[in-house]
C-alpha cells in the first residue's frame, strides 16, 4: 500500500492560503515591531500619532519618518527583490544554490557602484539614484557574463559556484582597493554600504527602488507560465512552445536588474536569495512559480525585516552588517537543503 | 496537400554546422508509425532532435502537413508536435498530475492556469495510459515504467497531431514495453496521430511500425516498410552483426552457431528439435540437422544454429539425393540424436534413416 497519503486538492489550497496569511501576518507584525524598537524609546500612542496625524515631537517625528520608516520599507522591498532575483537565478541555472550573492553578481554590482560613486563625487559632486542603479545593473551583467562564460566551459554545477565565488572575491578586493583610495568623506558611507546595510535610506531612494522593484516583480509574476515550463528543463520548455533562447535573455536581464538595484541601495546581502525561495517551496510543498514568486517576494521582505531588526538592536548602539545576520539564519537553511538533497537521492 | 502528413526534404542533421547524416528523405502518412532503428551512436537522436526543432537543421527542412517546421514558431509547433525525450524532467516537488498538466501549456491562459476543460483533458490522458491512480504521487518516486507512461500522457494531453519519442522503451521491462507500444498503436490507428520514434528492440520495431528507417553511416540507405527492411542482409549489415544471425521470420537474433567439425546428427521434425538445438548450442556442440522440410519450424531454427541442414521441399517425398546426403553426414558423426518425428506418407524415408542410425550403433533416442 502507498504509505504517504497524498494531499487532496482542497488540502493543497488550504496550505497555500495558510502560507500567504502567515507571511502577511508576519509582515504586519514585523512592521509594527520594527517601528517600535530602536535606541530611542517612543510610545505606541506617539508613534500612531506621528504616522497617521503627522503630529508630535520634532525629534521623534524625525526618528520615525526619516530613520525607521524608510528603513523598514527598504528592508521589505529590497529583501523581496533579493529573494526574487535568487529564484530567477535558480531557475536559470537549474541549481537550488544559485543566487546573486554566491554567483558574484552582487559583488559585480558593488564594484561598479563604488566606482561610479567615487568618480561621480569627485567630478560632478553628486550621485543620483538612477546612476547607482544603472551602474549596479551594468556591474551585475558583467559579473553574470563571466559566470555564463564559466558555465559554458564548465558543465559541473559546483564548479560554477566556485567560479562565482572567485568573481565575488576579485570584485570585493578591487572595491576595497578603491575605497582605500577614496576621499575620507566618502569612505564612511561606502564602507558601511559595501558590507551590506539598510541604514541611511532616504525617501527619494525608497521611491525609486520601490517603483523599480515592484515593476520587476510584476513582470516576473507575469512570466510565471514560461518560468514554470523552463523549470522542467530547456528541451521540454521548448516543446511546450517557449522560445528558450529569448526567454533565457529575459531571465538574465530581470535577475541582474533586480540584483543590481538591491545592491545599489543596500550593498551585497548574503543568503536571502537562496534560503528564502527554498523555505517558501518547502512551506508551499510546490515549486509552481505563480505561487512561489509572490510568496518569495513577501518572504524575502519578512526575512530581511527580521534580520534587520536583529542587526540594529542585538548589540545596540553598535549595528551589525545585515549580511552577518542573514548568513546566521540563511546559511544553516542552505546546509540543511544540501544534506537533504544528497541524502534523499543521487 | 500532399498525401504525406510528415516528410523531410534534403534534411541534413548534425552539430555545430557539421552534418552527421545528410539528405534524409522520409515521408509518413497521418496515423502511421515510423521507427528509427540502428546501432548506438548512429544519430537516431540527432535526427529526432532536428525534427522537433531542438536542433537546427544544417540543410533542408521537415514539413508537417506541408508547413515548414523551420519557419514555424515554437508556439505553433507545440500545438502540433509533442515529444517524449530521454532527458530527465527537472522540476522539483512535482506530482504526476503536475507533469501531465504541463502538456496543456500551449492552450492555457497567460498565467498558465488550468480551466475545467483542461483538467478533463489531463484526466483523460492519464486514463488513456492507465495511470489515473498515480495523479497525486511524487513524480520522482515512481518506477521507470510509470514515468514513461506519465510522460506519454503529458504528450497526449498536448493534443498533438504528431508525437516524437526518443527510445521510449529503454529501461522498461517486457510487460511495460508492450503496454507502451500498445498505447501508441491504439493512438495512431484510432486518432490518426502520427508517431515517430527510435527503438532498440528490432523485434518490436518490426511488429509495430508502418515504416522503418535504418540509421547507420552518413546517409539513410534504407527506408521502407518492415517487409522491405527486415531482411537478414540489411539487419546484419545495419548492426554489423558478425557473431550470430538475425532470423527474419521470428524477427529475433540468434547467437553464432558452434564452430568445429560436427560429431552429432539430430533427427527431428514438427518443432521437436528446437529445444534440442538450443541445448546443443548452449553446450557449444556443433551438429547437423535433417531431414527437415523447409516449412518446418525446426528448419527455421536449424538454419541459424546447425552446421548444415539437410532439407527437403514441403509436401514432397524425400528424394534420393537428400537421403544420401543425410546418410553421408551421419556416417561422419559419433552420435545421432532423435527427438521424435511423426512419420507419414511423404516422409517415410526418415524411418529408414533412423533404422540406419540404429544399425550403425549411433542412435540415442531423446
Amino acid at each position: 500500500m502507498n504509505q504517504a497519503v497524498p494531499d487532496s486538492a482542497a488540502a493543497r489550497r488550504a496550505r497555500y492560503a495558510a502560507v500567504f496569511i502567515g507571511l502577511l501576518a508576519a509582515f504586519a507584525a514585523l512592521t509594527v515591531w520594527n517601528i517600535n524598537s530602536g535606541s530611542v524609546h517612543i510610545s505606541v500612542a506617539d508613534i500612531a500619532r506621528i504616522i497617521f496625524l503627522h503630529q508630535g515631537d520634532d525629534t521623534q517625528m524625525g526618528i520615525i519618518w526619516k530613520l525607521r520608516l524608510p528603513r523598514i520599507v527598504a528592508s521589505a522591498v529590497l529583501g523581496g527583490g533579493l529573494a526574487l532575483s535568487g529564484f530567477l537565478m535558480q531557475t536559470f541555472f537549474g541549481n537550488p544554490i544559485a543566487g546573486p550573492f554566491v554567483l558574484g553578481i552582487s559583488s559585480g554590482s558593488k564594484l561598479f557602484v563604488a566606482l561610479t560613486m567615487i568618480v561621480a563625487l569627485r567630478y560632478i559632486s553628486f550621485v543620483s539614484s538612477w546612476m547607482m542603479v544603472a551602474a549596479a545593473f551594468v556591474g551585475a551583467l558583467i559579473a553574470m557574463g563571466f559566470v555564463l562564460l564559466a558555465a559554458r566551459s564548465i558543465r559541473q554545477m559546483s564548479m560554477l559556484l566556485v567560479a562565482g565565488i572567485m568573481i565575488s572575491y576579485i570584485c570585493s578586493a578591487v572595491t576595497e582597493f578603491l575605497i582605500t583610495f577614496a576621499k575620507d568623506s566618502d569612505i564612511v558611507n561606502l564602507h558601511t554600504w559595501s558590507q551590506g546595510s539598510f541604514s541611511g535610506t532616504k525617501w527619494a531612494d525608497v521611491r525609486f527602488f520601490t517603483l523599480t522593484i515592484l515593476i520587476c516583480f510584476l513582470v516576473v509574476f507575469l512570466l510565471s507560465k514560461p518560468i514554470g515550463a523552463y523549470q522542467m528543463g530547456e528541451a521540454y520548455a521548448q516543446s511546450m512552445g517557449v522560445n528558450v533562447k529569448r526567454f533565457r535573455v529575459v531571465l538574465i536581464l530581470m535577475s541582474s536588474l533586480i540584483a543590481g538595484c538591491v545592491t545599489a541601495f543596500a550593498g551585497p546581502i548574503s543568503f536571502v536569495g537562496i534560503a528564502v525561495p527554498h523555505l517558501i517551496k518547502m512551506l508551499l510543498k510546490t515549486a509552481r512559480p505563480i505561487l512561489v514568486i509572490p510568496a518569495s517576494f513577501l518572504g524575502g521582505g519578512v526575512f530581511c525585516m527580521f534580520c534587520d531588526y536583529i542587526a540594529r538592536t542585538a548589540f545596540a548602539p553598535v549595528e551589525l552588517s545585515i549580511s552577518t545576520v542573514t548568513a546566521l539564519f540563511g546559511a544553516p537553511v542552505v546546509i540543511a537543503m544540501l544534506i537533504r538533497r544528497h541524502g534523499g537521492r543521487m | 496537400m500532399s498525401e504525406y502528413y510528415f516528410r523531410t526534404s534534403e534534411l541534413s542533421v548534425g552539430y555545430n554546422g557539421r552534418p552527421l547524416i545528410h539528405d534524409i528523405e522520409i515521408c509518413v502518412r497521418a496515423g502511421e508509425i515510423l521507427t528509427l532503428i540502428g546501432p548506438n551512436g548512429s544519430g537516431k537522436s540527432t535526427i529526432l532532435k532536428s525534427i522537433t526543432k531542438h536542433l537546427a537543421a544544417i540543410r533542408g527542412d521537415s514539413f508537417i502537413a506541408d508547413a515548414s517546421v523551420g519557419a514555424m514558431s515554437y508556439k505553433e509547433l507545440s500545438r502540433r508536435l509533442a515529444v517524449v525525450l530521454t532527458e530527465r524532467i527537472k522540476g522539483e516537488l512535482l506530482t504526476c498530475w503536475d507533469v501531465v498538466a504541463t502538456g496543456r501549456y500551449p492552450y492555457t491562459n497567460s498565467l498558465g492556469l488550468l480551466s475545467g476543460k483542461d483538467r478533463d483533458k489531463v484526466r483523460a490522458a492519464m486514463e488513456r495510459v492507465h495511470a489515473a491512480d498515480l495523479a497525486e504521487r511524487d513524480f520522482t518516486a515512481i518506477s521507470d515504467g510509470q514515468r514513461q507512461r506519465i510522460l506519454l500522457a503529458r504528450a497526449i494531453c498536448q493534443e498533438p497531431e504528431i508525437i516524437v519519442l526518443d527510445e521510449p522503451t529503454s529501461f522498461l521491462d517486457i510487460r511495460h514495453k508492450l503496454e507502451l507500444l500498445t498505447i501508441l498503436r491504439t493512438m495512431a490507428k484510432e486518432k490518426g496521430i502520427t508517431v515517430i520514434m527510435s527503438l532498440h528492440e528490432i523485434d518490436l520495431a518490426q511488429k509495430i511500425s508502418d515504416k522503418i528507417m535504418c540509421v547507420h553511416g552518413d546517409v539513410i540507405e534504407h527506408f521502407g516498410t518492415p517487409d522491405e527492411i527486415f531482411r537478414p542482409e540489411i539487419i546484419n549489415d545495419l548492426y554489423g552483426i558478425t557473431e550470430g544471425t538475425y532470423n527474419i521470420t521470428f524477427g529475433s537474433v540468434e547467437l553464432p552457431r558452434p564452430a568445429g567439425e560436427p560429431k552429432t546428427f539430430v533427427i527431428s521434425g514438427c518443432g521437436s528439435g528446437v529445444v534440442l538445438f538450443r541445448r546443443l548450442q548452449k553446450e557449444n556442440t556443433p551438429f547437423y540437422a535433417g531431414i527437415l522440410y523447409r516449412n518446418d519450424v525446426d528448419w527455421q531454427v536449424a538454419q541459424n544454429l546447425a552446421a548444415e541442414v539437410v532439407a527437403e521441399d514441403p509436401f514432397m517425398p524425400i528424394s534420393d539425393g537428400t537421403y544420401q546426403r543425410a546418410l553421408a553426414l551421419m556416417r561422419q558423426c559419433e552420435t545421432v540424436l532423435c527427438a521424435g518425428v511423426p512419420i507419414g506418407e511423404t516422409n517415410r524415408r526418415i524411418a529408414d534413416l533412423i533404422e540406419a542410425a540404429r544399425s550403425m550403433g549411433l542412435l540415442q533416442e531423446e
